[in-house]
């Protein structure tokens, strides 16, 4: 990609004054960057090649007309009072469970945090490897799989879908969180424990303080990814708008589904403003 | 080597009142997010449930492993990864031309002072399309495809390509406009095409930025994949939600514990890669 006749070596050596330019890690680095591209690149093709994706049914002109026929389907939006209400309650359920979820997240991961940023001697060694490998686990098990798993549990409802943002979210915050108490300034904490004053006490008033604008900011902004995660939980039965979605698409009864979607994106944008706000002040 | 003990008589709490106050908030506005999610933990520890959910459990140890099923995993899980990564690459190929058009960065007209009135009315009307594209998450998409295209992987790729094209194309615009402007509009200012100006004026300061965040939605797009397979989009996730609805805790067990370790690899491969680009 190298323009013809440009001084390449000059202007190297112009930006890294006084190092010799010998050429070898430069030109190193391009073959290391070579073969991630190749890599990336085979990967690419055997995906393609691999799946049965049948673009022939899909692009032909007369599916393409069929889609847009789908689309059009869906127009205008269902409005009538009874289900503009049914859609209303749905919206504060799946918004009531990505606040109590992402609520519930933030104290147990806050809990899980404490031992996951622990140092010191073999025991609390032991006690941050443990926090750390349940917070991973809890972390990459996905809201709608814990929501599937929890069904068999708590049945259907908002109630599982609630635990399993909270058990997904817990993951997330607790790595978060422990990373921010890791990286907080020792020494007021120091100050008080010189003069004998008890663990939670401390974090209470010298670790707590200096971290609590972050962990509220992680905490807004997972409320943003929940109230989306919050919005499908429901297609695998666990409530909110994503059931009432689930139900009308597989009726086919478009111009519902429609007003559902809409009602989503709404809640979308609204939490999105929302958090933003707050955490622009919190940040301010 | 401790410091006299403070005279605790005199101390109390500064941050007493706000810190009560907003405990005091919280809880009344629990009580309606209580009632409104059904919750009650009572419905967890009843003795069906119980039964149930140990039946379920204990069947996850030891996890199936079987020749048969460990292949039928291991193409599974395959197929999840190259779903997620066509889906990418498709959402690519969408976000690339749309960021294109939607940074203000390369805008000729922006260089006199303001934005010309057709090019602001085509941007925003482009950044409202990512925004559409994005807000609608990957799993309705992929409902709604379904219902179009049918079971398979095909809903899945398109759910993918569609809702991280939008989320793409967002963040490379802002990412393009976070940049030094100097360099893009210097050439630009001298005549250089728009191409150009991209390539050589905010390219080389954002590649590595931009490269890492594909490599972390790419990271993402495995973990949604899994997700898509629920409503019939193929791999790891639609074995999953046929394992869990037949009750088969030994199968559930094997398919959740190469989840997790595919979710781990694919964090080291983006870790490392975005290192090394970084």
């Amino acid at each position: 990609m190298s323009a013809p006749g440009r001084p390449k070596g000059e202007y190297r050596s112009a930006q890294h004054e006084g190092t010799p330019v010998t050429g070898q890690p430069v030109d190193a680095a391009r073959r290391h960057g070579l073969w991630i591209l190749a890599a990336v690149l085979v990967l690419v093709v055997a995906s393609f090649a691999t799946l049965d994706l049948r673009w022939a049914d899909f692009l032909s002109p007369s599916e393409l007309a069929k889609i847009g026929a789908f689309a059009a389907s869906f127009f205008p939006p269902e409005t009538s009072p009874a289900f503009l209400r049914k859609t209303l309650n749905a919206a504060a359920e799946t918004m009531a469970m990505s606040l109590l979820g992402t609520l519930l997240a933030g104290v147990a991961g806050l809990a899980l945090a404490l031992p996951a940023s622990a140092r010191g001697g073999p025991a609390a060694r032991a006690m941050h490897a443990a926090s750390r490998l349940l917070l991973n686990a809890l972390r990459s098990i996905p809201e709608l799989v814990w929501a599937s798993l929890l069904l068999i549990a708590a049945g259907l409802g908002p109630f599982p879908g609630t635990l399993a943002l909270a058990l997904h979210t817990t993951g997330v915050l607790g790595r978060l969180f422990a990373e921010s108490i890791e990286n907080a300034a020792p020494e007021p904490a120091l100050a008080l424990r010189v003069r004998g004053i008890g663990r939670v006490r401390v974090f209470l008033w010298a670790t707590l303080p200096q971290v609590l604008p972050q962990l509220l900011s992680y905490s807004l902004y997972r409320w943003e990814n929940n109230i989306r995660a919050a919005a499908v939980l429901g297609v695998v039965g666990a409530g909110g708008l994503g059931q009432m979605l689930y139900y009308h698409l597989g009726l086919f009864q478009m111009h519902e589904t429609c007003t559902v979607l809409l009602a989503m994106v709404l809640l979308v944008a609204m939490v999105d403003g929302l958090s933003f706000g707050v955490r622009k002040q919190l940040t301010r | 080597m401790r410091a006299a003990p403070l005279p605790s008589a005199r101390l109390h709490d500064p941050a007493l009142l706000r810190r009560g106050s907003m405990l005091l908030a919280a809880a009344v506005l629990l009580w309606p997010l209580l009632v409104w999610t059904e919750f009650n933990p009572a419905t967890l520890f009843d003795a069906r449930s119980l039964r149930a959910t140990w039946r379920f459990v204990s069947d996850f140890v030891p996890p199936k492993h079987d020749a048969a099923f460990l292949a039928e995993l291991a193409r599974e899980t395959w197929r999840t990864v190259a779903i997620a990564t066509a889906g990418l690459t498709l959402a690519w190929l969408i976000a690339v031309p749309l960021a294109l058009v939607a940074t203000a960065r390369l805008s000729v007209s922006a260089l006199a002072g303001h934005i010309g009135v057709l090019p602001f009315v085509l941007r925003q009307g482009v950044r409202w399309v990512l925004i559409v594209l994005r807000s609608i998450p990957e799993l309705v998409w992929a409902l709604v495809f379904v219902r179009v295209v049918g079971l398979g992987p095909t809903a899945g790729v398109l759910a993918i390509a569609i809702a991280y094209g939008g989320m793409l194309g967002k963040v490379y615009a802002e990412i393009l406009e976070s940049s030094d402007p100097a360099p893009t509009q210097a050439l630009l200012r001298n005549g250089s095409g728009r191409l150009q100006a991209l390539l050589f004026g905010a390219l080389p300061a954002c590649s590595s930025e931009l490269v890492s965040y594909t490599v972390y939605r790419w990271e993402c797009a495995i973990r949604s994949s899994v997700v898509l397979g629920f409503v019939g989009a193929g791999g790891l996730g639609q074995q999953l939600d046929s394992a869990t609805k037949m009750f088969a805790g030994a199968e559930v067990g094997a398919i959740l514990l190469v989840f997790i370790a595919l979710v781990a690899l694919s964090d080291r491969v983006s870790a490392a890669l975005r290192k090394v680009t970084a």
